[in-house]
């Protein structure tokens, strides 16, 4: 259970930030800052993570039918092959994990709406934190 | 020791807002703050070293794109402005995202004259915010020498 601190003069609170479930994620993004910030944001919330540089990492690593992620964090833009591309290639595979497409302000509706057609649970604007993340994965846990 | 310890958490907290209302910092760098704790005590500095090895990777991508003799593959250097505009934006680098914008609009315009201002621009400024976060590092490090603790900075 990840926890976070404020203190109030002399008084320390602590407010638990609770996660239902510990998560196994696969984060899969071309940028090093953004794999970092994401590794940090899963640890945060008590989950544990793999990374993929792009969507041919990420395919490959389910490839041997043995990876058991329970969610799988996707940017939209890679080389080699870009997240639409992997995720429509790992529903192919019969992958079941939930699948969050990670894009950026700047992609119209259409890029969004043709993103979720691959096959997305849900769609998140960059930049990621753990305010935004929470509580849309306990909701997608749930459903 | 006390009254020294005020002075440098005063000056910290002064810093650090100025360095929002200066632009450098946006709300992204609180975020990043909030995820540093006792079991990544120095997540933020450590994000921050990959974000320059980054900024210092891409600019010189987009440098030698522009720099070809011929026809400038401006999907290249639009490539590698995409990737430091998503960098800059995960750890608050208001004003380098900022300039990415402008400049992958002059990638797509295939304005060459603008790309290589934004160019300069953008080297200048990761410059500017590698030292103005050199300089915030160094007063936590004054005050925890100082024997007292590192104030979270409440920028609204």
């Amino acid at each position: 259970m990840a926890t976070t601190s404020t203190s109030t003069g002399d008084i320390k609170k602590t407010k638990s930030v609770e996660v239902k479930k510990k998560l196994n994620v696969l984060i899969v993004d071309d940028d090093t800052v953004i794999r970092k910030l994401h590794e940090n944001i899963i640890k945060s919330i008590g989950g544990i993570s793999q990374t993929a540089k792009n969507g041919e990492e990420a395919v490959n690593i389910h490839r041997d039918g043995n990876a058991s992620f329970d969610l799988i964090l996707m940017d939209k833009e890679m080389p080699e092959r870009d997240g639409l591309s992997a995720t429509k290639k790992l529903r192919e595979m019969k992958v079941t994990a939930m699948i969050i497409g990670v894009t950026t302000l700047a992609d119209n509706e259409e890029e969004r709406k043709a993103f979720m057609e691959a096959g997305l649970n849900h769609c998140l604007a960059k930049p990621l934190s753990k305010a935004k993340i929470l509580p849309l994965i306990n909701n997608l846990m749930d459903a | 020791m006390d009254a020294l310890v005020a002075q440098l958490q005063m000056q910290y907290r002064n810093y650090t807002v100025s360095l929002y209302q200066q632009g450098f910092l946006d709300d992204q760098f609180t975020e990043l703050k909030k995820l540093q704790d006792d079991a990544s005590p120095d997540f933020v500095a450590e994000v921050l070293s990959l974000f320059f090895e980054d900024c210092v990777k891409l600019i010189g991508n987009m440098a030698r794109a522009l720099d070809q003799t011929g026809t400038v593959d401006f999907s290249q250097v639009g490539a590698s402005v995409h990737q430091l505009k998503g960098s800059s934006s995960s750890v608050g680098a208001k004003r380098v995202k900022g300039l990415c914008v402008t400049f992958k609009e002059y990638c797509e315009a295939n304005n060459y004259e603008g790309c290589v201002r934004c160019l300069q621009q953008v080297d200048i400024e990761y410059k500017a915010l590698q030292t103005k976060l050199q300089d915030m590092f160094n007063l936590e490090k004054q005050i925890i020498q100082a024997g007292g603790k590192v104030p979270q900075v409440d920028i609204n």
